[in-house]
């Protein structure tokens, strides 16, 4: 009994060590990029690229199996500083210059809290029977209250140019 | 003056002999007055004041919003029609909301404190505030509340006080002809902003093209030692801060510098008077002199106007036009702001308002870049307009701010020497507006990051908050439950 005892513990031992040392030695490092890549994105997990979360997103762009333009809420802001950094070209223009933001009719909203609950940025006000409003300058236009409407009363528009938001056009000519 | 004050600049044809030897006109009181809840640099301010509600000439109509703003007040007496959108003083041509007030023609003003004997024996913080009550702005156009101004400023070790009656744009008066009418008022604020920042010496610095303001200021400050006038020469843009500070200190403001960096705090004539009005008489600023003229207008002159007027009011007490005006225009010809009608109402930044004939405007059409260099010997910040304007068309902002996008002031002193008639300034103004469009979304970017981030901590620690609480229940049941079995035994 004690040889067996002596013979098992020796093998968890050399086994232990080697199968410590392969850790080691076979380590996979955590692409540096995907990290500063996951640091670029909006972070709110809001799924629109098709991947479960930013980080798989992340990954995906890096290794090239998706767009740099996949990112709705990060927008022309994101993809041009996604194709410097990855050193990829894209066509900008083709990029609606276009941003939407969800909007709540009032007239039809509930209060049935469905929609705040799922906000990733907390951008919707509201509590239980009492119409709920979005707070524009925090909303990625990630849909994902829209999903959750019952009442389909969330619509995604384009924010209300003001004299804050209006740029000069670019020059026709020359 | 044998050497030149600052590199570049252009010498514009004047035209100043349209308004200069006209004395000031008293506008009458519209019917009806639009003021724009935005006339100053920064947000919204806020309406105090209902639909329906009568008010008193200087009375507060709406305060200064969140963060940079500046209150406004009633110019007359009458009542609130409403508050709706109507066309801003915005190249854009967009609304912003004004409130409509409309006159009872009494003019009954609201009860002021009395005149104050001694300004300079109050403490400076309170002048402060009572400049920023009296929403005053910077009038040379660039509309910066003058009191946060003063209060950061003073913060720097101010040696002078550079009071700017330059007046370099073309066409516009309005600061000459309050320099000639109303000297002793300026040096009065000027005296006033100098304690207010106490700063040691003040400069008026005056372009040499206006000989009668020159010695009415020069009256005027006689009696002060730490005054002096200063005459420069005329050449555009001569009134912007950089270059007049370059000319009367013979100090460069660096790069992305402000004047408080080389110890100076400038302030347009108007907005010097308009202070010394606040101070002295309790007046808020509701009302400014303007120039109306332009080929087409009929009888050119400056007007003392109340804030608010429509611009086509102001031309019509001008005698009206000539003929159809082929562009409208607020403020100068080289940096004004084109308007598509003269429903606009006058505000606080506001020095003129132009309705230029076919003939006075130059040719739209722009041909390609012949790389001649004018533009470059005709910059006074030492850029390169063409490469900044090349670079801004395929896009590449950053090869833009490489040729100094960033420190360009937007003069027009490059577009107006361009032979091919490029609109190099239209250029630099997408430009810029697209840089800063970038920095927003990346601002937001960073924002909402933030957002999801503490929400995602915030449901992390509802949950094991909520674990705790479920644990904390358990034990409590399994703790009655072991007494219990004690009293058994």
């Amino acid at each position: 009994m004690i040889s067996a005892i002596l013979i098992l513990t020796t093998m968890g031992l050399i086994l232990g060590a080697a199968l410590g040392y392969a850790a080691k030695l076979f380590h996979v490092e955590g692409d540096p990029l995907v990290d500063e890549v996951t640091q670029l994105m909006p972070g709110t997990q809001c799924g629109q690229c098709g991947f479960a979360g930013c980080t798989p997103a992340a990954e995906a762009i890096v290794s090239g199996s998706a767009s740099v333009t996949c990112c709705p809420p990060g927008g022309k802001q994101l993809a041009e500083t996604l194709s410097e950094k990855l050193n990829v070209s894209i066509d900008l223009d083709a990029m609606s210059d276009e941003v939407l933001y969800a909007h709540i009719d009032a007239g039809q909203c509930t209060g049935c809290t469905r929609c705040f609950k799922v906000c990733p940025t907390d951008a919707i006000v509201g509590a239980n029977k009492q119409i709920h409003v979005v707070m524009s300058d925090a909303c990625t236009g990630c849909k994902a209250c829209e999903k959750a409407c019952p009442e389909n009363c969330i619509a995604m528009q384009p924010a209300l140019e003001t004299l804050d938001t209006w740029h000069w056009p670019k020059p026709m000519s020359a | 003056m044998l050497f030149s004050p600052f590199r570049g600049g252009v010498h514009p044809d004047g035209f100043k002999e349209l308004t200069s030897q006209k004395p000031i006109l008293q506008a009458p009181i519209p019917e009806q007055l639009f003021i724009p809840l935005r006339q100053h640099a920064g947000n919204d301010a806020l309406p105090i004041v209902s639909a329906g509600e009568k008010v008193l000439k200087g009375q507060l109509l709406a305060r200064g919003g969140s963060g940079l703003s500046a209150p406004v007040h009633a110019p007359t007496s009458g009542h609130i029609r409403e508050i709706k959108p109507v066309t801003a003083a915005h190249p854009s041509g967009m609304e912003c909301n004004a409130i409509i007030l409309i006159a009872d023609g009494d003019d009954s003003p609201i009860e002021r404190a009395p005149f104050m004997e001694d300004p300079f024996g109050m403490p400076p913080e309170v002048l402060s505030k009572k400049i920023a009550d009296a929403g005053i702005v910077g009038m040379g156009g660039a509309s910066f509340p003058a009191a946060v101004k003063i209060v950061a400023a003073s913060k720097h070790r101010i040696e002078t006080i550079l009071i700017n009656g330059g007046e370099c744009e073309p066409y516009l008066t309005a600061d000459d002809l309050l320099m000639r009418e109303r000297a002793e008022k300026i040096v009065l604020g000027a005296r006033l902003i100098r304690y207010t920042a106490s700063a040691r010496k003040i400069s008026i610095a005056i372009e040499d093209n206006k000989k009668e303001a020159i010695s009415a200021m020069q009256e005027a400050c006689k009696s002060f030692d730490y005054i002096s006038v200063v005459v420069v020469p005329s050449r555009y843009p001569m009134g912007s801060a950089k270059q007049m500070i370059q000319a009367v200190t013979g100090q460069e403001v660096p790069a992305g510098g402000r004047s408080s960096d080389v110890g100076v705090l400038m302030h347009n004539v108007a907005t010097a008077y308009a202070i010394a009005e606040c101070l002295t008489e309790h007046r808020p600023l509701i009302s400014r002199i303007v120039t109306i003229s332009g080929g087409a207008v009929a009888c050119p002159q400056n007007v003392e106007a109340l804030i608010g007027t429509p611009v086509g009011e102001l031309i019509q007490c001008c005698g009206g036009t000539t003929e159809e005006p082929s562009r409208l225009l607020l403020g100068g010809p080289m940096m004004g702001q084109i308007i598509s009608t003269d429903h606009v109402p006058l505000i606080k930044g506001v020095a003129g308002v132009l309705a230029l004939k076919s003939k006075e405007i130059p040719s739209p059409s722009a041909s390609p870049c012949i790389r001649c260099g004018r533009c470059v010997s005709a910059c006074p910040m030492g850029l390169v307009p063409l490469e900044m304007a090349n670079h801004s068309r395929q896009q590449d902002f950053e090869g833009a701010i490489d040729y100094g996008l960033s420190d360009c002031i937007l003069c027009g002193s490059c577009a107006y020497v361009c032979p091919s008639h490029i609109p190099l300034v239209h250029y630099f103004q997408y430009a810029k507006d697209k840089i800063s469009e970038q920095k927003s979304s990346q601002r937001h970017m960073d924002y909402v990051r933030g957002l999801s981030e503490s929400k995602r901590i915030r449901l992390e620690k509802e949950a094991s908050e909520k674990a705790a609480a479920k644990a904390a229940k358990a034990s409590k049941r399994r703790e009655k439950k072991t007494p219990l079995k004690v009293v058994e035994d």
